[in-house]
């Protein structure tokens, strides 16, 4: 994954300057709820919900124990259709596959339909390194590249930033990339919309090789789709001589019947729409009609690894709706940066330890960046159950196991840096085991109660710096059961 | 009815005035309890930290306490959901792992049998009015677990809607996490705190005197926060608004 993030602390470590900020905050926490608030209603206008959830669900499971063959199937589709298939086992692969195909159009800049996973390799980034200019045309992406800033929500890349700041990027950055920011420009949505339409018009019209993902592609026909709001993307696909579009190898549908079912589900919980404003579809070429070329790139990237996990495979169904970030209250507070990936919030926590490996500081804290509410489960779309994963993966942090790592099986070793709590778990478990042993604690605690402090040292320290313990009461319930009740005394 | 009270560790340890209003609630709605006294953890601090294979000797054990008992009450919907969710879960990892389906069977007993109090009282004994006396104004947190593990729904709040003397107010964003879990108050403390402190702010905003959870944890959490905050409000679990009376009020 993106070369960005290496190196980020820890998640309790990098959400600590999120959760101080008080305009970040603020920010997050405005957009979280009004979208939480319209995607419910969205929601709970379609009277089968349920069952739109177990059908994409069913549709998802089919495709990923079957992907080999559809995958097979997609490329023969888009070659049928003039298009030409490229397979890249990595980023670095992908991005050069990406690099030289532009180079071959003799070309030095791209325009750029958002994708995840142009971000998840960093495509911009590397093009940037073989002098090739890439503008991404969505708005938020487009107030994330000027601000020279990373997105930190899969949606609204832009969530963390207010109007304010967004002039105040639109005013300085723009001019650099092309057409300024018009004199005077206030933080009105219609002007700033403006001032982003007029900047963006001329890429579009300038550009002869368009860069994009996919959120679907449907292997009977080779037929790739884009859902969006502002219609930048369909200018993308349309204008340029050259397309060319790298999707994830999961993001594959049976047949087109199957859209039906995920073009309900993506835009209500996603933006909260009944139908998405720009659905655009792409079948390899066609004379006088869009690109010339089209060239498809899919991307492994730690993907058929992670289908070899029974428990954690379930992550491949995602849609990339963003529901889960938005009601999930650590993402809330952390915001989106934290998460040390182009993948924030719940489902990032469950991807990107699974992608990337648990070895870095930042993947082997993720699994554990989560209070396990479920509001994230409840809310999926595909039903991913993300508290089920997270436990799953915090079972290989701390007590390793058999993974498949670029293909291989290999057994990781418990992590570092766990010692002291496994080793305080074996002793719960051995208290817990003799309720005698335990009883004897409880009767310690209880008489020492008057010694307790207020704020502990070590690891409790973390808990008494904002919280009062509670006081231990002068006798645990076994003990005035055993004297009013006479209860046989525990083994 | 022969009903085992499952305390839970956390309870029996640091809240016993929770386990003797359940068993004093009970009681008198003609529930015959017994706290079997070598019960001890369900189990769960375990699992969800990542230490499966240490939590299945504790889910053991408490198949081979409560396995003989008609029904089994705690008065918390984070391990009530332990036994009903993640005991079948083990068990399927187990058989997973090619360990065979003896764990599945030795937890099997005790899962459709383990009820939460509010749960038992709604469903099992088919009352909502216990004939609870307790005079304040109260607003109601639905903790996670309960909430979505368990899908308690509204039988909390229509027990302490027949409470008479008691106010009901409804708590703004009630369904969010308090930020508790378990584990991730000590490994993430900043936001843990940071969503105990909105937890508490919002139970602020409905004036209320009380606010009442069905798991002392949670309410360890969010009452160590109110104190830090030095918040008018008491933290109260629900067992003990239901076993007040006119005779014997708590407080």
């Amino acid at each position: 994954m993106s070369g960005t993030f290496v190196g980020m602390p820890a998640f309790p470590e990098a959400a600590h300057d999120a959760v101080n900020n008080r305009t970040l905050r603020g920010n997050l926490r405005h957009a979280t709820h009004t979208i939480r608030a319209k995607r419910a209603k969205a929601v709970a206008e379609v009277s089968d919900w349920a069952a739109l959830r177990e059908a994409g669900k069913q549709i998802k499971d089919h495709t990923l124990r079957h992907l080999d063959r559809y995958l097979v199937q997609l490329e023969e589709s888009v070659t049928a259709a003039g298009g030409t298939v490229h397979w890249a086992a990595d980023a670095d692969e992908a991005n050069r596959i990406v690099t030289r195909l532009v180079k071959e159009t003799g070309e030095t800049e791209v325009v750029k339909v958002k994708s995840m996973a142009t971000q998840e390799i960093a495509l911009n980034e590397a093009l940037e390194a073989e002098g090739i200019r890439a503008y991404e045309t969505d708005l938020a992406e487009l107030i994330v590249q000027l601000g020279k800033d990373r997105p930190s929500h899969i949606l609204v890349p832009a969530i963390h930033r207010n109007r304010g700041e967004i002039r105040d990027i639109f005013r300085s950055e723009m001019g650099a990339w092309g057409r300024p920011a018009p004199e005077g420009l206030t933080d009105t949505p219609a002007e700033l919309a403006d001032a982003a339409r007029l900047h963006l018009r001329e890429k579009f019209l300038r550009a002869k090789v368009g860069v994009s993902g996919a959120n679907f592609m449907v292997a009977e026909t080779g037929t790739l789709v884009v859902v969006e709001s502002e219609g930048n993307g369909r200018m993308c696909l349309t204008l340029p001589e050259t397309l060319i579009s790298v999707v994830g190898i999961e993001k594959i549908v049976p047949t087109w019947q199957d859209l039906e079912v995920f073009l309900q589900t993506l835009p209500r919980s996603s933006t909260a729409e009944r139908m998405n404003p720009y659905t655009s579809t792409w079948t390899g070429t066609t004379d006088g009609d869009g690109p010339r070329t089209f060239h498809l790139v899919l991307l492994d990237n730690g993907r058929t690894d992670t289908l070899a996990d029974e428990v954690g495979r379930q992550a491949l169904r995602c849609i990339r709706c963003s529901a889960c970030l938005n009601v999930c209250p650590v993402y809330e507070r952390a915001g989106g940066h934290a998460y040390g990936s182009v993948y924030p919030g719940p489902i990032g926590a469950i991807l990107s330890p699974q992608l990337r490996g648990t070895a870095s500081e930042i993947d082997a804290s993720l699994p554990y960046a989560s209070s396990l509410c479920g509001a994230c489960y409840e809310v999926c779309p595909v039903a991913i159950d993300i508290p089920e994963v997270l436990v799953h993966l915090r079972e290989r942090i701390v007590e390793g196991g058999p993974v498949t790592r670029e293909g291989a099986k290999v057994v990781l070793k418990p992590a570092k840096g766990h010692a002291a709590e496994r080793a305080a778990m074996r002793g719960a478990r051995w208290a817990f085991s003799h309720p005698g042993a335990l009883r004897a604690g409880q009767r310690l605690a209880s008489r020492t109660r008057r010694f307790h402090p207020r704020t502990l040292p070590g690891p409790g320290k973390a808990w008494s710096a904002s919280r009062d313990l509670p006081e231990v009461p002068a006798e645990p319930f076994r003990d005035w059961w055993q004297r009013t009740h006479g209860g046989k005394d525990a083994k | 009815m022969r009903v085992a009270l499952f305390l839970t560790c956390v309870n029996d340890t640091l809240y016993p005035d929770t386990g003797r209003a359940v068993l004093k609630l009970l009681t008198r709605l003609g529930v015959d309890v017994d706290f079997p006294m070598d019960q001890t953890c369900c189990g769960q601090a375990h699992y969800n930290t990542g230490y499966r294979h240490q939590a299945e000797p504790l889910a053991r054990h408490f198949s081979d306490v409560f396995g003989e008992y008609e029904a089994i009450v705690t008065p918390s919907g984070s391990c009530g959901a332990m036994v009903r969710e993640l005991y079948p879960r083990m068990g399927e990892r187990a058989r997973a792992e090619g360990r065979g389906d003896t764990l599945a069977k030795t937890l099997a007993p005790v899962v459709p049998k383990t009820y939460e109090l509010t749960e038992f009282l709604v469903d099992v004994l088919g009352v909502t009015d216990v004939g609870a006396y307790y005079p304040h104004t109260v607003t109601y947190h639905p903790t996670c677990h309960g909430l979505r593990s368990l899908g308690l729904g509204d039988r909390p709040r229509r027990l302490l809607q027949a409470v008479k003397g008691l106010e009901l107010r409804e708590l703004p964003g009630a369904d969010e996490c308090c930020g508790f879990g378990g584990t991730f108050a000590v490994k993430n403390p900043d936001v843990s705190a940071a969503m105990g402190t909105d937890k508490v702010r919002s139970a602020e905003s409905t004036g209320a005197e009380v606010l009442c959870a069905a798991d002392n944890s949670c309410l360890m959490h969010i009452g160590g926060t109110m104190a830090r905050l030095s918040t008018a409000m008491r933290p109260v679990h629900i067992a003990e608004i239901l076993a007040s009376t006119e005779e014997e009020p708590s407080a």
